[in-house]
């Protein structure tokens, strides 16, 4: 499963990140999204694009279609 | 005794309150620039402590010092290259953990640096305590606390940046990440295979090369190639076979490794210094943005704060406009009266004067924009702006943080190019810069109603609207089309930070908005001087001309045929004759200003341009009214004016204009051709001046006044032979 499937609400752990190596992959680690961190959906935009998580205490923006690089495992929680 | 020099570098995390420490430290006292030959904004500030004269450069905001954006490098080469005597690195107490990221790689380099835990009241509100002392003994950096926006904790960080300077202490060598056993081997191996390969551009400590030699960093591989020595290639060769194993072995690329490792190491530190002193949390920020980024209310009150904004720039800046405009024209009028008439007086008064004028003019918008901007941006809401609108800049292939330099192009593009510096990469930034003139200006608009005016009739309003919806279509056709060609490249990636909402400090906003209108004044002063001055000597020169008719003496004989004709009339008919007699005179009189700017070297111009023009279906006065237009659009008006015969200080509501503009052989077709031109033509000077600067190069500047120009004469060449194919007229 991967982060752009999760509604609001939802916590998610991230399993690993994938896409191409390049700086975004680089980028997304360095900001935090690692093996085993915890995130939170806190909302989508008006305009269901981009989300907006929260992890390690910071909240941070990603567009939807880069949210599908990061793989992510045990979801629970939610509005549903 | 002199002063000692000590330069200190300020690191940190974009939104970890870098810029409110620089404030505090340095004052009013600082110096905006560029890095040199990038677009990043170098900020420098000067103070001086017990006997020490302190520069601070205040490095770009980074999540890390990898080699990825020009940010990270401009921030890292001066650290390595610069060498300052410490850095200083902010970290958000509240956030500790990414923030420590940046902090573990600036502890690798071989630098003195003291780490600013900034904001720790506010990370008690969140219910964590930093244990600073702790920090400061697992890492072995001195550590101070800092309020940032309530000014605490300055003079401690004084005193520590400088007794940290004076200590001659030995770098600590300890407690550097510990990377794991099989990459810990490799840095190792890799250490000892560089350390006696002199030919090979090693400036830099020996086990900083290796772990970037590891983790594939593009600028040090660069600077080993570019010794161009056997053992360049010899250490290359070997870093790829390490890095080959380590691959094959964490089936991962070696770097991702590290990056967890490092992770790691900060998790470790985390659980030691963070102490959990209540479960109580009060997110004020987070309930805010319930509101303000609500799925439903969200675009409405972003609506409403650009449309508040805009309000503000232009009402409340009218005023000081008015102002400005009648110092200006007193200004000219003084120094007129002053001066001996000639050719020095008019250079002054309508060239000097009366050009800088018409730029000075924009200085309270500029003002009151950039007060605004500050605020959106010191308080976090820009972050949101750009969540809120990143959907629909994707389409142009833009970044969100795109659209309020774009919105703010329809008040002046000036402004919104320098508001473009709140963009990270740089390729949006010229992508922005480059369509932001399609955004038509105020400056455009009398253009707009003059001409929609004369031949639009009631229709004017709807003529107007489709220019402005021109321009955005043009906007993303456009932005589409640079983005696959000269700009290509991925859409900068959106992993952006949603900083916490701060209360800004007056005094942070005031120095922001003073920063950038400075730049404004400073820079544009030289160009637009220089600009105005060579339009007017076009439009001035030659001095003498030959006229067609003699108009001295034929005004001479009018006024003398009537002088004795009205000298025998009688009451009502006395007037009629005075008034008659000045018709004719000022009739010629224009007639006299038409030739004489028909002979000018504009004039020429003008006409030598006329078959360029001829198919957009305009003629030489239509060019020379466009050529002239080059300083500012709005000028076009008064060329106009003088152009068909009614005199200079004609406005765009001036009937009189109206009707020689009927006359004159435009048509409905042309002068909408003609308004579609003078929308994307070459920006005015003080564009053009402001793209040069903020992209730092004429290469940028001289293309979007190639490319406007060509797209201008198309879309006008479309419109008017596609219009008369179609019978239009």
């Amino acid at each position: 499963m991967n982060l752009s499937e999760l509604k609001q609400g939802h916590t998610a752990t991230v399993v690993r990140v994938g896409g191409d190596d390049g700086p975004f992959r680089r980028r997304l680690l360095e900001m935090g999204f690692l093996c085993g961190t915890e995130i939170y959906v806190e909302k989508y935009a008006p305009l269901k694009d981009p989300i907006e998580l929260i992890l390690k205490g910071y909240h941070v923006s990603l567009r939807v279609n880069e949210a599908t690089c990061v793989q992510v495992e045990n979801v629970r929680g939610g509005v549903e | 005794m002199p002063a000692k020099s000590l330069t200190i570098a300020l690191a940190g995390n974009p939104n970890a309150g870098k810029s409110t420490i620089f404030n505090n430290l340095t004052g009013t006292r600082q110096k905006v620039g560029n890095w040199p030959g990038v677009t990043v904004e170098k900020k420098e500030g000067h103070l001086t402590a017990n006997g020490y004269h302190l520069t601070i450069v205040d490095l770009p905001g980074t999540y890390s010092l990898t080699a990825y954006s020009i940010e990270e490098i401009v921030a890292r080469n001066f650290i390595l290259d610069e060498k300052p005597d410490v850095v200083v690195d902010v970290i958000d107490a509240s956030n500790l953990e990414r923030n420590l990221y940046l902090a573990t790689q600036l502890r690798e380099l071989d630098t003195k640096v003291i780490f600013v835990l900034n904001m720790a009241d506010l990370a008690e509100h969140r219910g964590v305590k930093v244990d600073g002392n702790k920090l400061s003994e697992l890492l072995d950096v001195p550590v101070v606390f800092t309020v940032g926006n309530r000014n605490k904790g300055t003079q401690d960080l004084l005193k520590t940046i400088i007794s940290v300077a004076e200590s001659d202490i030995e770098l600590p060598r300890i407690r550097r990440v510990y990377y794991g056993k099989d990459i810990e081997k490799a840095i190792g191996e890799v250490s000892e295979f560089i350390k006696d390969k002199r030919g090979a551009n090693l400036a830099y400590n020996i086990r900083w090369i290796a772990v970037k030699l590891l983790e594939k960093d593009r600028i040090v591989q660069e600077q080993i190639r570019s010794a161009a020595t056997p053992e360049a290639d010899a250490i290359l060769n070997e870093v790829k076979q390490k890095r080959q194993r380590l691959r094959d072995f964490f089936d991962e690329e070696p770097e991702i490794v590290m990056t967890d490792h490092r992770y790691g190491f900060i998790a470790g530190i985390v659980k030691e210094v963070l102490k959990t002193v209540s479960r109580k949390r009060v997110d004020v920020s987070r309930q805010i943005d319930q509101v303000l980024t609500n799925r439903l209310l969200g675009l409405p009150i972003f609506v409403f704060f650009i449309w508040a904004m805009f309000q503000l720039t232009f009402s409340l800046g009218a005023y000081p406009m008015n102002w400005i405009d009648a110092g200006v024209g007193w200004l000219g009028q003084a120094v007129g009266g002053v001066m001996p008439e000639g050719i020095l007086q008019d250079l002054i008064v309508d060239g000097v004067i009366a050009g800088v004028g018409s730029v000075i003019i924009f200085l309270p918008n500029i003002l009151v924009l950039f007060f605004c901007i500050a605020l959106f941006e010191d308080t976090g809401y820009m972050a949101r702006a750009a969540f809120l609108m990143d959907k629909v800049m994707h389409l142009i292939g833009l970044h969100g943080k795109s659209f309020i330099p774009l919105l703010m192009g329809f008040g002046c593009n000036v402004p919104a190019i320098m508001a473009t510096r709140t963009l990270e990469s740089e390729k949006d930034r010229i992508l922005t810069i480059l369509i932001n003139p399609l955004m038509s200006c105020s400056a455009r608009l009398p253009v707009y109603i003059l001409l929609a005016g004369t031949f639009f009739g009631a229709r004017a309003g709807n003529a107007i609207f489709s220019i402005y919806a021109l321009g955005i279509v043009l906007a993303i056709l456009i932005g589409r089309l640079f983005r696959s060609t000269i700009l290509r490249g991925n859409v900068a990636p959106f992993v952006m930070e949603l900083p916490p909402y701060r209360l800004p400090m007056l005094r942070g906003l005031f120095i922001h908005m003073w920063d950038r209108s400075k730049l404004f004044l400073r820079k544009m002063g030289g160009v637009i001087l220089i600009g105005s001055v060579v339009v007017w000597s076009l439009s001035a020169f030659p001095r003498e001309v030959q006229f067609s008719r003699d108009y001295e003496n034929e005004m001479a004989t009018i006024s003398d045929q009537y002088g004795t004709l009205i000298a025998t009339a009688q009451g009502d008919r006395r007037e009629e004759l005075v008034k008659e007699r000045d018709k004719t005179i000022s009739a010629l009189e224009a007639q006299r200003a038409v030739e004489k700017v028909e002979r000018s070297y504009m004039g020429h111009i003008g006409k030598a341009f006329a078959h360029v023009f001829a198919p957009i279906g305009m003629d030489w006065r239509g060019s020379v009214a466009v050529l002239s237009g080059f300083v500012a659009k709005e000028i076009v008006v008064s060329t106009m004016g003088v152009l068909y015969a009614v005199g200079s200080d004609m406005d765009e509501k001036s009937e009189a204009l109206k009707l020689a503009l009927k006359r004159s052989g435009i048509t409905p077709l042309s002068a909408y051709a003609m308004m579609a031109f003078v929308l994307i033509y070459v920006p005015c000077l003080a564009t053009v001046a402001v793209i040069r600067r903020e992209t730092n190069s004429w290469k940028w500047a001289l293309f979007s006044v190639t490319y406007s120009t060509t797209l201008a004469w198309l879309v006008a060449f479309i419109i008017y032979q596609g219009g008369k194919m179609i019978g239009l007229s």
